[in-house]
């Protein structure tokens, strides 16, 4: 019986992990770069230093065609920011509000409640500007690739002269971490892109990182409650299985004694 | 069983004109259970838990979320940033899912090795193939509600399945749709029969009970209880003992819902659905994947969809497929390995229906499909004369292997296989 | 003999003992697992973090001509901002010392004496009173009426006749400028 349990068990799980080979299916001749990122893990969190770092890379650079249409300033206190602070930034950005009472749009500073402001009123709009492609809103795109950290990393840190014999199309670009090679997004960082207030490393590998610190925080806002509520839930649960699996012995007890 | 049995005077006059407590003292309480049950047994009651914990997690993520195709995925993401433990809620719901099949194959494949479809059982065992029917139908709906790129993927190559009916297939596909393709109307029926079949569920499960308890459970050595030294009342026993079940399953559930919540999902689904884009590997669902291997096994649309129903149709029918009077696979060392290499197989098809669809993996996959239904369709009718199974214990309480003098039961054993 | 005998029958009374309270431990410990997950489910219900974000709002009240009204929303219900006349300022400080159902004085109502700011909600059942728009039925008091089950409010939002238990609440908010309320 505890055969047929182990097999079943092993089945499963080899059920369960042959989706892996799907997930990372994203490009199949892509090798992707590896970094230790502080929120992986069950005792995962985040780094708040680099993610305002990486909230200010991606404000500098990214921010010209990348929306972030699920990031409310209110929501930057998780990046240690106070409420004053945060004021001040929502207050650089204009946000388009109304109808007011001629019923008129108009637009005034933006507040804590809105949402970070995107960069092209739509998607026709976004593709009308950059040669037909659409730069995809990047709240979520941690969590919408495969192995979504490790990816971006990569991509950022990729672009490379294609290899002799490659034509690389007009308006694109050559990415040894993309799926095809060819990508329409021109190389964001090269290095000394941006200025830390903080004097942390500008390089484009420390960039890269500071801002998938970022975004795998824009992506899952939830993840360091999550995982501290996992800790104590699983705690709680590995208790209450020995407990009772010490009741269930205590009352079969006279059970087994008839049996033998 | 009179109404005085109870001490508490409200219960009393209760039972007295409503037998409630009666009825759950026993089919709760009393109910004679084989005392031989294994761990597998408790995967019947953890299903029914699974079944709570969705509906429950699903009411109240419905409180949230709006089924519009301009404000579905928003709504969920909505639930995962600003609704109190609303990512909680989702997580759970969305694991839940993976979990209830995880354990409803294991009951299945528990029914398959004890023989637990077998008479008098049939219309339980067929009553459990309609739940799974009706768990396939609710959980492909529910995948479509967060409205990413396989959600509307996945509708619309599941619903293109009926245009393979031959003439009125179009107008059904149509009419399933709302439309000329899977958009608002569709999401909006299936936020509606999403929220309605688990209830179905919920009387197909009533019903199920009602059958189980008629005869009582099956046990691991197939053989029905003679007398209460066969049986032991449902509780304490197993009322702990399926509290000990739960307890485990749920740490295993609690691990992927806190520390890998998207595991079992597909990252596209991150990604708001487009209409004029199809992401470029789609797979469904693991649980959905040896139906697919299936599906995509036959080179012909009409008969890789028959083939797929096929799949599920020809559970109904097993009852009369395996006609050996010997219930338990563990007397039957024939079974026991067809057994196996059909477990394999399904693990095989399920490999296959994440792969793409190409080269090698479709020689296996047809192989495999081939072999799923050779071994209903053939060897279990063929098994069920050639097979010479080993004699079966007396009774429950009396052991045939490890005790001393036990061996009754062999001399029992051919004429119980004449009755 | 007999000794042993009640050592076993001790025995099995303690065993018996252990085994009670190991098996109420478990269940009780289920049954706080239980209320520990009830939690989430009730606490979706309450305002997300998205719906208190927004709960403040800012207006201009220097638009209001003497005598007029407008209504605002705020957290999806209406505030009446009254600019005041000064007939009516003088009506409800001289009613300050009447006997009143919910007594309070019309200064601590108001922080500026022209601008009377109070939601639009009756205190009886939540219908919107009358007495926003040039015309309608003010009540007796001049103030506001409602309709559902005639209430009458005074010129300082207080209630004064019909079923309703308090004066219309007057909401947070403060002068952010001379002109500029921010309610919330």
């Amino acid at each position: 019986m505890k055969k047929l349990f182990l097999t079943l068990a092993t089945a499963v799980l080899t059920a369960s992990f042959s989706n892996v080979p799907v997930l990372a299916a994203g490009g199949g001749d892509v090798v992707l770069r590896q970094a230790d990122w502080s929120f992986s893990g069950p005792f995962g969190t985040f780094d708040k230093a680099s993610m305002q770092r990486g909230f200010q890379a991606y404000t500098e650079v990214c921010a010209g065609c990348h929306s972030m249409n699920y990031i409310a300033f209110r929501n930057l206190a998780d990046l240690g920011y106070n409420e004053a602070e945060i004021k001040a930034i929502a207050a650089e950005y204009e946000v388009v509000d109304g109808p007011n009472d001629e019923g008129e749009m108009f637009t005034r500073n933006g507040i804590p409640a809105d949402r970070i402001p995107a960069p092209y009123p739509n998607e026709l709009a976004a593709r009308a500007a950059n040669n037909g492609a659409y730069p995809p809103d990047l709240s979520l795109i941690v969590k919408a690739r495969a192995n979504g950290a490790d990816y971006l990393y990569s991509l950022l840190t990729s672009y490379e002269d294609a290899p002799a014999g490659t034509a690389v199309p007009e308006g694109m670009y050559y990415n040894a971490a993309y799926s095809g090679h060819m990508i329409a997004m021109p190389q964001p960082l090269y290095g000394d892109d941006v200025e830390y207030a903080d004097g942390a490393d500008t390089s484009m590998d420390a960039v890269a990182k500071d801002l998938v610190n970022f975004m795998a925080w824009t992506a899952e806002p939830a993840l360091e409650e999550r995982k501290r509520t996992g800790v104590a839930v699983m705690i709680f649960l590995v208790l209450l299985s020995g407990l009772s699996f010490g009741a269930m012995r205590f009352i079969w007890a006279d059970v087994k004694k008839t049996r033998a | 069983m009179s109404a005085n049995q109870f001490q508490n005077p409200v219960v009393r006059w209760i039972d007295h004109r409503l037998p409630i407590f009666s009825f759950l003292n026993h089919e709760a309480t009393e109910y004679p259970t084989p005392k031989n049950l294994n761990y597998f047994w408790n995967f019947g009651s953890l299903a029914g838990i699974s079944l709570v914990i969705m509906i429950i997690t699903g009411i109240v993520l419905s409180m949230n979320y709006t089924a519009h195709v301009d404000y579905a995925f928003d709504s969920v993401e909505r639930i995962m940033r600003d609704v109190n433990h609303g990512w909680l809620l989702r997580y759970i719901h969305m694991n839940g899912a993976s979990f209830f099949f995880i354990v409803v194959f294991i009951h299945i494949f528990r029914g398959l090795y004890y023989g637990s479809y077998k008479a008098p059982r049939e219309l339980l065992w067929m009553l459990g193939v309609v739940i799974l029917l009706l768990m396939m139908a609710t959980a492909f709906m529910g995948y479509v509600l967060p409205w990413g790129q396989m959600s509307f993927w996945g509708a619309t190559v599941i619903t293109n399945l009926f245009s393979a009916i031959p003439f009125a297939g179009e107008g059904i596909v149509t009419w399933l749709w709302g439309g000329f393709s899977v958009d608002n109307p569709t999401l909006n029926r299936f936020f509606s029969l999403h929220y309605l079949l688990p209830f179905v569920i919920v009387g197909v499960v009533i019903l199920h009970l009602v059958a189980l308890h008629r005869f009582g459970s099956n046990n691991p050595l197939g053989i029905d209880t003679r007398g209460p030294q066969d049986t032991i009342p449902f509780h304490p026993y197993y009322t702990i003992k399926d509290f000990f079940g739960l307890s485990v399953f749920l740490t295993f559930f609690a691990a992927a819902v806190f520390f890998f919540p998207n595991f079992m999902g597909h990252p596209d689904n991150y990604i708001p659905a487009n209409a004029l884009q199809t992401p470029a590997h789609i797979v469904p669902e693991w649980y959905f994947l040896p139906f697919y291997a299936i599906l995509r096994a036959v080179p012909d649309k009409l008969g890789g969809v028959l083939a797929m129903f096929g799949a599920i149709a020809v559970l109904f029918i097993l009852p009369w497929l395996d006609r050996s009077p010997v219930r338990s696979g563990r007397f039957r060392p024939i079974f026991k390995i067809f057994f196996w290499v059909f477990f394999a197989d399904c693990l095989v098809l399920g490999y296959i229906g994440a792969m793409p669809a190409e080269g090698i993996y479709v020689v296996i996959g047809r192989v495999a499909t081939i072999w799923y239904f050779l071994h209903f369709l053939l060897i279990l009718p063929i098994l069920s004369v050639a097979e010479t199974p080993r004699p079966l214990p007396q009774s429950i309480s009396t052991p045939v292997f490890g005790g001393s003098g036990a061996m009754a039961g062999a001399a029992a054993a051919p004429k119980r296989k004449v009755e | 003999m007999a000794a042993s005998k009640t050592n076993k029958a001790a025995l099995v009374a303690e065993q018996k003992s252990r085994r009670d309270f190991i098996v109420v431990a478990t269940y009780a410990m289920g049954a706080v697992g239980a209320g520990a997950f009830a939690w989430p489910l009730i606490d979706q219900m309450n305002p997300a973090a998205d719906t208190l974000a927004l709960a403040s709002i800012e207006v201009d009240v220097s638009k209001i001509a003497e005598g007029q009204s407008i209504t605002l929303k705020w957290r999806g219900k209406p505030v009446f901002i009254r600019h005041r006349t000064k007939t009516e300022i003088d009506e409800a400080l001289r009613d300050d010392a009447l006997d009143m159902r919910d007594p309070q004085v019309d200064s601590d109502r108001v922080q500026k004496p022209e601008y009377l700011v109070v939601l639009g909600v009756c205190t009886h059942l939540g219908c919107v009173p009358l007495g926003q728009k040039v015309g309608e039925v003010r009540g007796e008091y001049d103030g506001w009426f409602c309709p559902c089950h005639g209430s009458h409010y005074d010129s300082s939002g207080r209630i004064r006749k019909g079923p309703a238990p308090t004066n219309l609440e007057v909401p947070p908010y403060s002068f952010l400028s001379d002109d500029v309320i921010k309610i919330g």
